[in-house]
This record gives C-alpha cells, sequence and structure tokens, in this order.
C-alpha cells in the first residue's frame, strides 16, 4: 500500500526547517536595518568607522597607572593602562575574596556559635546591599573620614595613610635591584618545580619527604640575600614626602582602588561563602565519621578528606563567581578608578567612537570568560570522579 | 536552670579553645556593637540643624529627614507624589503578605503577575483623575521598584523562551540562543547599559527616539533574561527522559507538553535560584545610576549636593543600604524557605 504524501506542514522536519529560514531572514533583515541605519547616522556626526582612531594622541590624564603613561600617548596606549588596572584589581581582589570567602564558609559551618552567627550576620548583610552602594560607601568613608594629606598617619616607617590613599617607599631602579627580583622569581619557579618532581615521587613510591627540606624552602630567598651581600647591602629607596598638598616620590595606592577593592572583595566573599559552605556540606556524613574513626585531627579530617572532595562541587561556581568579580570590577567607573570601562567610556566621549569603544570593552570581557571557562573544562576534566 | 547553664555551656564553653574564642569574639563584638549603637542611636541627631549635626560625633538623622521626600520620590510632580507613595505602599503590601506561606495561593500570584503593570499605569496616568506623567519625570524609589519589577516581568519569559530555544532539535535556534546566552553572561552589565545609553539612538532611523528610561529597562531585560535562562535550563535538564516521551505519547504538540507538562515541574524546581536572580536584578538596577537615570542611588547622591547640609554622606548611604537590604533580604527569604522543602536532608556536618 502506498503511504499517502504527508503535505509538508504537517512535517515536523520539513516545518522546522521553513521556520529556521524565516527566523534567519528576520534575523538578517534586522542586521541589516541597524547597520545601514547606524552608517547613515555616524555619517550626519562626521564620524568615521574603524579603529584608526586608536592612534591617535589621548590627551587626557590617567592618575593611576602601573605602567607609564603620559597623556601624550596613544588611545591604545590609554586603553593597555586600563585593561592592566582591570587585571590588577580582579587578580588581587580574587585572592582575597577567596580567602575570606574560605574563612568565612568554614565559620558558617562552625559548632561555636558566636562564630556561625556573626559570619552569618556579615554574609547576609553585605550580600543583600548592591555593591555599587559599597563602593560608595568604602570610597567615602576612606575620602571622608580618613585624616587629611598634611596630618596623614604613619603607620609603619615611611607608610603613609591619609584621605590620598595610601603611600609606601619604592626602591630605585638598579641592576642590582632588578638581578634580586630575577633571582627571586626564578627561586619560586626552582621551588615549584622541585615541589612537583616530589609529589610525583610520593604518589609513586608513598613516601618521601621533599628533597634537602629546610633548606630547599628558602630557594627564594636565600640567592637574592647573597646577591645583596654581594652588592654590599646598598639600600637606595625613594621616600615619600610631604611637599605643598601632597607626597611626593614613593608609590601611591589611590583611595579609589582601596573602595574599589574592599567593596569587590568583601562582595564576592559572602557569595563565596555560600559555595563553600555548601560544597563542605556535600561531602556526604559518611566521609566524616570514617575520617574522624580513623584517628585524624579536626585540621586533619577537614585537610585531607572533606575539603579535596568537597572541592569538586566548589570549583565551578567558584569560578564564575571569580569572573563576576571581574566583570563588576566595570563598576569603578561610579567611583573614577581608571579600569578598562572607565577609560573606555572616556575615549568614546572624546572620540564619539562609541560603537567602537564598547565593541573593545566585551571583546576584552568576552575573551576573558571564554579563557575561564576553557581553563575550568580542562580543570573539570582533570578532576572529575574515575568510578571503577 | 540547669538546662540552661548546660546549653550555656554546649554553646559558648566547650573545651579551652571554645571558651577563649568566645571571650575574644565576646569582646569584639560588644564593642563593635556598642560603637554601632553610640553613632545611631544614643549621640545621633534626629531633630537638629545641620550645625546642630555637626557637633555631635553620632549620625545625623534629621539630613535623612530632611532630604527623605526627595531621595525617594525624586522628580515626580509633588502634586502627584501620593501616586509614588501609593505604588510602593501596594508593593510593600503584597511583599509582606507573600513572606507568610499560609497567605500563598493562586490569587496571589495573579497579583503579582498584575503588579508591574498596575504600578506603571498608576506613575504613568493619563486618564481622568490621573494626569499623565512623562516616564522622564519617573524617578527615586518607584523608578527602582518599576525597574525590578517590568525587568523580572521581562527577563523571566524570556529565559524560559532562551533556555527552550538552547534545547531546540532546530540547529539554528540551538546555535542563536546558546550565542546569545553565553554571549551576555560574558559581559558586564555596564558595556550594555552604554549600549542602551550611547549606541542605542545610532541604531534609530532619524528623527524616531526612544526614551532613556525604555532603553535602560530593555537592557535590563535583555541581560538578565540570559541568566534566567540558564537557571531554567537546569530545571528543565532535571526532568526525566520519561516525562517528555510520556507527553509526545499521548499525542501532545510541542507547546502543551512543554506547556503542560515540563515546564510546570521545571520551574518548580529552580525557584530557588530564580528568586536569587530576581535578587541580583533588583540590585543590579541601581548600576542606572551610571547612565544618569535618577533612581534611588542617584537621588541619594544628588541629596548630598545640597549646600547647607554637606557631608552627611555616611547617613545617607545607611539609610539606602537599609532600604535595599530588607527588600533583598526578605524577597530571598521566600526563596529559601521554598529551598528548605525542596532539598533533601541527612547530609552534612558540623566542625
Amino acid at each position: 500500500m502506498e503511504r499517502e504524501p504527508v503535505p509538508f506542514w504537517q512535517d515536523r522536519k520539513k516545518r522546522g526547517l521553513l521556520f529556521q529560514a524565516f527566523g534567519a531572514l528576520l534575523l538578517l533583515g534586522l542586521g541589516w536595518i541597524l547597520v545601514s541605519n547606524t552608517a547613515s547616522s555616524l555619517e550626519k556626526q562626521g564620524v568615521a568607522a574603524g579603529f584608526g582612531f586608536l592612534w591617535e594622541e589621548a590627551a587626557f590624564h590617567i592618575t593611576d597607572t602601573p605602567l607609564g603613561y603620559s597623556p601624550e600617548d596613544s588611545f591604545a596606549h590609554a586603553l593597555a593602562v586600563g585593561l592592566v588596572n582591570t587585571l590588577l584589581v580582579a587578580f588581587i581582589g580574587n585572592f582575597f575574596a577567596i580567602l575570606l570567602g574560605t574563612l568565612l564558609g568554614l565559620a558558617l559551618l562552625s559548632s561555636h556559635w558566636m562564630l556561625a552567627t556573626g559570619a552569618r550576620i556579615f554574609v547576609d548583610t553585605l550580600r543583600n546591599i548592591p555593591l555599587l552602594l559599597q563602593l560608595f560607601f568604602w570610597y567615602a568613608l576612606i575620602t571622608e573620614t580618613f585624616p587629611p594629606v598634611r596630618e596623614a598617619m604613619e603607620i609603619l616607617p615611611w607608610v603613609f595613610f591619609s584621605q590620598r590613599g595610601l603611600v609606601f617607599p619604592a626602591p630605585v631602579s638598579s641592576p642590582l635591584y632588578m638581578a634580586m627580583g630575577l633571582a627571586t622569581i626564578l627561586g619560586f619557579v626552582a621551588l615549584g618545580l622541585l615541589w612537583y618532581r616530589h609529589k610525583k615521587k610520593r604518589e609513586e613510591f608513598g613516601e618521601g619527604r621533599l628533597p634537602y627540606f629546610p633548606l630547599s624552602l628558602s630557594l627564594p630567598f636565600l640567592p637574592p640575600l647573597f646577591l645583596w651581600a654581594f652588592g654590599g647591602f646598598p639600600i637606595n629607596f625613594h621616600v615619600p614626602v610631604l611637599q605643598g598638598l601632597n607626597f611626593q616620590g614613593g608609590v601611591s595606592v589611590s583611595p579609589e582602588f582601596f573602595a574599589l577593592l574592599a567593596g569587590l572583595t568583601f562582595y564576592t566573599s559572602t557569595f563565596i561563602a555560600e559555595i563553600v559552605r555548601s560544597g563542605i556540606q556535600s561531602v556526604s556524613k559518611g566521609q566524616w565519621e570514617a575520617a574522624r574513626s580513623l584517628g585524624l585531627s579536626s585540621g586533619g579530617v577537614l585537610g585531607l578528606v572533606i575539603f579535596p572532595q568537597a572541592l569538586r562541587v566548589i570549583i565551578p561556581p567558584l569560578t564564575s563567581q571569580m569572573l563576576n568579580l571581574t566583570k563588576n570590577s566595570s563598576l569603578a567607573v561610579a567611583i573614577g578608578y581608571p579600569d578598562l570601562v572607565n577609560v573606555a567610556n572616556t575615549t568614546s566621549n572624546q572620540t564619539g567612537q562609541a560603537v567602537e569603544c564598547i565593541a573593545i570593552i566585551m571583546a576584552i570581557y568576552l575573551s576573558l570568560s571564554l579563557l575561564t571557562s576553557l581553563l575550568m573544562n580542562w580543570y573539570n576534566h582533570r578532576t572529575r570522579l574515575i568510578t571503577k | 536552670m540547669n538546662s540552661f547553664l548546660s546549653k550555656v555551656r554546649k554553646h559558648f564553653f566547650q573545651g579551652p579553645y571554645h571558651s577563649l574564642l568566645t571571650l575574644v569574639l565576646g569582646l569584639l563584638f560588644l564593642r563593635l556593637l556598642w560603637a554601632l549603637l553610640d553613632w545611631a542611636l544614643v549621640s545621633a541627631q534626629w531633630t537638629g540643624t545641620a550645625s546642630q549635626c555637626r557637633e555631635t560625633s553620632g549620625a545625623c538623622w534629621s539630613f535623612v529627614r530632611e532630604k527623605v521626600r526627595f531621595i525617594l520620590l525624586g522628580y515626580y510632580p509633588t502634586d502627584e507624589h501620593w501616586r509614588g507613595v501609593f505604588t510602593v505602599v501596594i508593593f510593600l503590601t503584597l511583599f509582606s503578605v507573600s513572606q507568610f506561606k499560609r497567605f500563598w495561593s493562586r490569587r496571589l500570584f495573579m497579583a503579582w503577575v498584575a503588579l508591574p503593570f498596575v504600578c506603571f499605569f498608576l506613575m504613568w496616568g493619563g486618564i481622568p483623575g490621573l494626569p499623565r506623567v512623562e516616564i522622564e519625570r519617573f524617578s527615586g524609589l518607584p523608578l527602582t521598584l518599576m525597574l525590578s519589577l517590568l525587568g523580572i516581568a521581562g527577563a523571566y519569559p524570556l529565559g524560559i523562551l532562551l533556555a527552550l530555544g538552547r534545547r531546540s532539535e532546530m540547529p539554528l535556534v540551538r546555535l542563536v540562543s546558546t550565542a546569545y546566552i553565553e554571549f551576555i553572561r560574558g559581559i558586564p552589565l555596564i558595556s550594555i547599559l552604554f549600549m542602551a545609553s550611547l549606541m542605542f539612538p545610532l541604531f534609530l532611523p532619524e528623527g524616531m527616539s526612544v526614551s532613556k528610561i525604555v532603553r535602560a529597562q530593555v537592557a535590563i531585560i535583555l541581560f538578565s533574561g540570559a541568566y534566567m535562562a540558564e537557571v531554567v535550563r537546569g530545571g528543565l535538564q532535571a526532568i526525566p527522559r520519561g516525562q517528555y516521551e510520556g507527553a509526545l505519547s499521548l499525542g501532545l504538540t510541542y507547546p502543551q507538553m512543554m506547556g503542560l507538562v515540563i515546564l510546570p515541574q521545571a520551574l518548580k524546581i529552580v525557584i530557588p535560584p530564580t528568586v536569587n536572580t530576581f535578587v541580583s536584578l533588583f540590585k543590579d538596577t541601581s548600576l542606572v545610576f551610571i547612565i544618569s537615570l535618577a533612581d534611588l542611588m542617584f537621588t541619594t547622591k544628588l541629596s548630598f549636593n545640597d549646600g547647607n547640609w554637606l557631608g552627611f554622606t555616611v547617613e545617607g548611604y545607611v539609610f539606602i543600604a537599609a532600604l535595599y537590604f530588607i527588600f533583598c533580604y526578605f524577597l530571598g527569604r521566600v526563596g529559601h524557605g521554598l529551598e528548605g522543602e525542596v532539598s533533601g536532608k541527612g547530609r552534612g556536618g558540623n566542625l
């Protein structure tokens, strides 16, 4: 018997194809309208599309910069400064947020009532107040309640804290100091390699100590010290000195940076605390009982048995919190810290190249996110539970 | 009495470390609490003038009293202030009622669905008795509430559509949804708000313009929709295959299957993360400050500019922080209350 041909609108596959073709046309049409409207608006405003403007002189000031920058530099240079500032605050912020968040997460689970309640109040308060408001609050606290520059607190010798932030001495750049810095970095690398080999060995043989145990730990510190002694212990620092209305010399960290760092760290740590708490709680009760019955100390139970297992649950949401912190650092624009978004916004206001500037912001944040997801997938793959 | 003592002992003095921690933390907390009470209540000025305020070490609540009308209602026409107040009151009533589980019903749910639109038309007016107020004049707390409520009303359905799109069998739909979700989740909200305020006017043909508040509202919806989609997708993935197959074998069409069988179950599972997304959206509305919309944050910052009342920023921030906190905390509590019902017991342990 011949099957009756199905009319195409009742065939799911054909209907789907038709629907998609229609959707694609709609999207293309919408895209074309947007592009042509944008092109004609830009033409009216006399703005030339394209990224050529990046090589023109920026002509605006950026106060905080670890890279050298002056207003005669190009927009591209200014944006690079912004990017470095974003990465800097994201890196330091994530470090402290994870540290504080882990401690808070453990405190939330503590059997000590007062500690657990204190942590709970801290977490519940800060996570329910918008980050922007917290940034304004920290900024106001520093710039309004700290002493003015003339009465700056000297919290350590040559380290001053005031409304204008923190200033501390910086070493004068010299070949010896450079060599010492390089030796420290190389020392850490060597120590890391040693540690890695030792771990491999221990996994294989179940035994073993780090070779030359106490001495090997001093690898990053002893060689620079020798270098310093070889040079005759020179001490050459730019020391901050109060001159007129501000400090001259030394390195200064602005109140904007501190406010941003404090806000991001505290806000994100509350979310990390909940992640750590639920990660630890996800480890089944039997693991606790088994670890305790082996006679492990309470630190051993946590560090050797529970935490490694909890980590598998903790890492994925933790990564997304780290990305959130990085994305939230864009709020810097509200308190005037020159991060990527702030610099791009200034650039956009000066040149009228709004489309390009927003595209740059989006492209950079997107690549940061993609990079992180790649690392994350790699980690997940490595630590996946292998069941027999 | 004995049981009380043993309870105190169990909670505060269990072994030497425990006791030491109790003493240290106790002293620290008492010190903090005293400093806070002293600032907020004991040494505070409630009715004084600005100069009286400057002489005391405590908080200057008279600044907040002086400015509260502007902070809460901003530029909304003074004669029509009752409408803003009424909006907030309706919202607060519904919000408080929803805190109690015994009032939860279909009617309450419908009231929540209607709320954003009722509030909007109350504020916007345009009918006899309620003169039209241009959207540009919306400000303060009503604007924050409006951006949040309409934001949720828009982002929730958008999130569901995107989540369905991401799990669709049609490759193009899947591709577009996935690309959209990942793109939005990879960039900060500010860049989308900048796009709405700087770039969007370029998209429009000449002579056409859209109010900045509407543009920001759309930006918030487009942003939160992507996060909502991931929450809904989690729920869809948790529904066993049998439910899909069962629905299809009953001869249900795709919309029937999703609307009657899958979504009701999936959305229920993900209520706690859904509420968390709503809380984030509410907090995120404060970012419209950066594109100069007069939301709660903006009116507060403006109130600091009064020459007679300079230097009371901390009081202003604490006041609106309390407002934001109350909304977010109690909204989150509704979600957590549900979490207790959904999640299982018998896991975890104490340190």
